[in-house]
């Protein structure tokens, strides 16, 4: 039994100072950041700049909603995708899987980038439009380019647990719906949409997460001209002449509080499904 | 309806691919533009591995970045997975489970931040004059690889039958040799799809290296710097022979899967 | 009313270059409890299921009341399914799973209200319509099933080894309760099982399948008692199987000795398959049998002995309340009635010898043919 126990530390000890180490020390350096002046001071005052600067709200709330409307055109071609997807044979289904999960292993800034070749006013695509005779369109700058690179960048973290929590829905249930009176539609509605909502939920926060903390995929679309919180976080630590870590600690704990917030919420949504709701990033 | 299906299919797969085809396509063009396709070279590919020197040297340090941190993490994370399976308290496997999905649910800039400003904390009590370095982009990506250790090789220990430790040591082996023979075989598949998943997370981390690297230079972070400027297709053309490199890795990985689970069903 | 509510004509099924059913005819009439009756993958269960529509045959026509119904998807056919492991919806509460089909159907919410608790308290389940399924046992589980199905007034209700999951006590109490439940419905009934007793006991009409091809259909006292081919006699009880020889009308030779039997019709000494049900042979001294043999095995039963005997190196089972020793040589009797006789066909010779007889070997079949079939419905 004492040999068992001893055993039990020298598996566990070296993963348990790890994760102390290089997970949770550095979240209290944050904190600790957030909450002290440049020299070391106990402070509130970065929380009360952050909170009562105009301009800090107004990209905190725009980065809200940018990756809010991102995640809703995410789930709306993701959901559709991955029904289809399951209706296809086996086969095809471990096709596209490897298919949507592709994209997501190649370099994101080299796909942003190549976005943008694609969208550039000389790019392919306005090289496109004027064969046709059509007016070259100004895309990057955009709010809408920029919430079309996350949702590029970002559709697979959709589709993947939504696709895997459809297919897992037993054959015979669909069987029974349509045994009971339910057409395609019905069957949709009243059986697959609510047993698949562990997928949904876990594709909205796989998906919410780093659309409303990115920074570099507003900087490639917009050439700045549109500012997420990522993107200020980012020039306090490395851009701006002077750096202020404080004031970037403290804009990345409130992002943090607010990502635990929505993600405590999403997850009451979901009973105790934990099997799924943690299943998506696990190919 | 299958028709309709199968356009819709195809329409989101043209979406996804469509920067990756344009970089194949380009990377052949006999022109410096990104936009028009001038003719069919492989000028890129040679230019690249002529005059690529600083692209090659950061594609080199990532790979080595990769590998090393990788194996680490596969190391480290199934010790620690065997470690979990075997936790009888529930609060402590929890604690635990939760502590391990950190770095998944975290935002990259606050997990590369909150790194950062540990390491320059460090490195200005101990006065170093690089305080972020080889050290700490390694510790980094160690980290993020973890979770995808841990949350490959949990599930497959669990599954495995917890009588099989006990019958090895029945049958003469002591508790160690008894994991190498018993379990370690059986939870082999979940070790290698952990550690290629952590490989190409790490392959592909950009945000996280962002903010922990100093002055090693991996090729996201070089192309990143790029952007500021038109790009030449030579970027493309390594992108490319990375392209096919995950291309083949991931069909790799598929086939690993498929055959572990074609034997799990002729065991049951 | 039409008589006939189903019936099936020259059905065919083929997955790639594998035929499941080989030309299906059969009619159900109106109002009755019929049972195919199978081991598996005899292709009952796709027959089940094409009548139900999750599957459309290869070839052959499917008529309801008269009218054909391939073109018709499952949810417009008046017919409806409990499942082998009911297909409970994990997602709603008892009361919303029975309340399932009647809310498609956009059915006034007093009525659904009424219908349901009157449909619970039919099935015993009054008091439990906010439980979740996965709280509930196997046979309360079965008995949702059973609700969410009777609640449409389905015309024709088919099950698919319903009883199957649960233990042996109450599969006995759920048979008669089905039985009941359908004689006071009236619904025609359609049930797939493996299981020959369950068979006997509960159906109006038993259709034996094999091969994809119906081997029998008939009551289950004809099934039993006039088998039509070595098939059906082995899968239909415990039967021995013995090479005869028809040498007139009502009279047949086995191992070189003539026996008086109550059939006809036979060619002059035609081959034939002969058998006799091992509780229909009476154990008597040698000199008073008729054939003459030595007992091989001896096994207590509780309720009888099963003993074999071999005569000429073929071995009967024979069943008796008497105990006799092994080694001991015994004469065998048997009444003219006792003996049926059955045309040749692809299954003589493969069935009703006991040599390789234990009861080990038979549990083992069993479980393979279990394995086989759970792999089956995993395939679909």
């Amino acid at each position: 039994m004492n040999k068992n126990k001893s055993g039990q530390v020298v598996l566990n000890a070296p993963y348990l100072l790890w994760s102390v180490l290089f997970i949770i020390v550095p979240l209290i350096f944050v904190v600790y950041y957030a909450f002290t002046t440049a020299d070391g001071q106990f402070t509130f005052e970065n929380i009360t700049t952050f909170f009562t600067s105009r301009d800090y709200m107004y990209v905190f709330c725009m980065s809200m909603l940018y990756a809010l409307i991102a995640t809703v055109i995410c789930l709306l071609l993701s959901y559709p995708f991955a029904y289809c997807m399951s209706k296809t044979s086996a086969s095809v289904q471990g096709m596209l899987m490897l298919l949507v999960m592709l994209p997501m292993l190649m370099n994101l800034v080299v796909r942003t980038y190549s976005w943008r070749q694609i969208l550039e006013r000389t790019g392919i695509l306005n090289t496109f439009l004027e064969s046709l005779g059509l007016p070259a369109v100004t895309f990057l700058g955009s709010a809408g380019t920029v919430i079309f690179g996350m949702v590029y960048n970002y559709l697979p973290f959709m589709i993947l647990p939504i696709y895997s929590s459809i297919s897992k829905v037993d054959k015979s249930l669909l069987e029974a719906s349509s045994d009971l009176g339910c057409n395609v539609f019905g069957t949709i509605k009243r059986v697959i949409l609510p047993l698949s909502i562990p997928g949904v939920l876990s594709g909205i926060t796989m998906v919410f997460v780093p659309c409303v903390s990115t920074f570099y995929i507003s900087r490639i679309f917009s050439e700045g001209r549109i500012v997420m919180i990522g993107d200020i976080i980012e020039e306090k630590f490395y851009r701006s002449g002077a750096p202020d870590y404080n004031i970037g600690a403290t804009i990345s704990l409130v992002l943090m509080l607010i990502i635990v917030i929505s993600l405590a919420v999403v997850n009451n949504f979901s009973d105790n499904d934990e099997e799924n709701s943690s299943g998506g990033i696990v190919i | 309806m299958r028709v309709l299906r199968g356009i819709f299919i195809a329409l989101i797969l043209i979406l996804l691919y469509a920067p990756m085809i344009v970089m194949l396509v380009f990377s052949f063009n006999s022109g410096t533009g990104t936009a028009v396709f001038e003719g069919f070279s492989l000028r890129w590919y040679k230019e690249l591995f002529l005059y690529g020197g600083d692209m090659l040297g950061a594609l080199r340090n990532t790979l080595i970045l990769a590998l090393l941190s990788s194996i680490v993490s596969t190391v480290l994370g199934t010790v620690a997975a065997v470690g979990i399976s075997k936790m009888k308290k529930q609060w402590t496997k929890s604690t635990i489970m939760s502590i391990t999905n950190i770095p998944m649910m975290n935002p990259e800039v606050v997990t590369g931040i909150s790194m950062m400003l540990m390491f320059v904390f460090i490195g200005r009590i101990l006065n170093l004059i690089n305080s972020v370095n080889f050290i700490t982009i390694l510790i980094a990506h160690i980290t993020f690889g973890l979770p995808y250790v841990i949350l490959n090789v949990l599930p497959r220990l669990s599954s495995t039958d917890k009588h099989l430790t006990e019958a090895a040591m029945d049958l003469g082996c002591t508790s160690v040799e008894a994991f190498f023979k018993a379990v370690l075989p059986s939870i082999t598949p979940g070790i290698i799809v952990g550690f290629i998943m952590a490989f190409t997370m790490s392959l592909d981390d950009f945000v996280i290296s962002y903010f922990t690297n100093g002055t090693y230079q991996t090729l996201p972070l070089l192309i990143y710097s790029m952007t500021r400027k038109p790009m030449k297709p030579d970027v493309y053309a390594l992108e490319s022979i990375m392209f096919i490199i995950i291309l083949v890795l991931m069909i790799l990985l598929n086939i690993i899967q498929s055959d572990d689970k074609k034997k799990g069903r002729k065991a049951s | 009313m039409s008589e006939n509510i189903i019936e099936l004509k020259n059905i065919r099924m083929s997955y790639d270059s594998n035929t499941v059913l080989d030309g299906v005819d059969l009619t159900i009439k109106n109002g009755e409890f019929v049972t195919f009756l199978g081991p598996s993958g005899c292709g009952k269960t796709t027959t089940l299921r094409i009548i139900a529509g999750f599957e459309s045959q290869t070839d052959g026509d499917v008529f309801f009341e008269g009218k054909n119904i391939n073109a018709v998807p499952p949810h417009k056919r008046h017919i409806n399914t409990i499942f082998q492991r009911y297909a409970l919806f994990p997602h709603l509460n008892v009361y919303d799973n029975v309340a399932f089909g009647l809310k498609v159907k956009n059915t006034p919410k007093s009525e659904i209200n009424e219908k349901v608790s009157k449909m619970l308290e039919m099935v015993n389940l009054k008091g439990l319509e906010r439980r979740k399924i996965d709280t509930l046992s196997g046979g309360q589980q079965q008995r949702v099933a059973i609700a969410r199905a009777i609640i449409n007034h389905p015309k024709v209700l088919l099950l698919d080894e319903p009883l199957s999951a649960l233990d042996l006590k109450l599969r006995k109490d759920m048979q008669v309760e089905l039985k009941a439940l359908q004689k006071r419905t009236g619904i025609t009934f359609i049930f797939v099982t493996h299981d020959q007793e369950e068979a006997l006991s509960m159906s109006d009409t038993v259709v034996v399948m094999d091969k994809g091809r119906i081997q029998q259909i008939g009551s289950p006292a004809d099934i039993y008692n006039e088998p039509e081919n070595a098939f059906v006699a082995d899968f239909i009880g415990e039967s021995n199987i013995i090479d005869g020889i028809m040498r007139k009308d009502f009279l047949v030779e086995i191992n070189r000795k003539q026996f008086t039997c109550l059939d006809s019709g036979f060619n002059l000494n035609e081959e034939v398959d002969v058998v006799i049900r091992p509780e229909d042979v009476d154990i008597v001294p040698p000199m008073n049998g008729m054939l003459e043999g030595q007992v091989t095995s001896v096994t207590f039963l509780g309720v009888h002995y099963e003993i074999i005997v071999d005569i000429n190196n073929f071995k009967w089972m024979i069943q008796t309340t008497d105990k006799h020793e092994v080694g001991e040589t015994v004469g065998l009797y048997i009444e003219p009635d006792a003996i049926h006789i059955m045309k040749k066909s692809e299954y003589s010779g493969t069935f009703g010898d006991y040599s390789s007889y234990s009861e080990e070997l038979d549990e083992m079949n069993e479980e393979s043919a279990e394995a086989q079939a759970l792999e089956e419905s995993a395939d679909e």
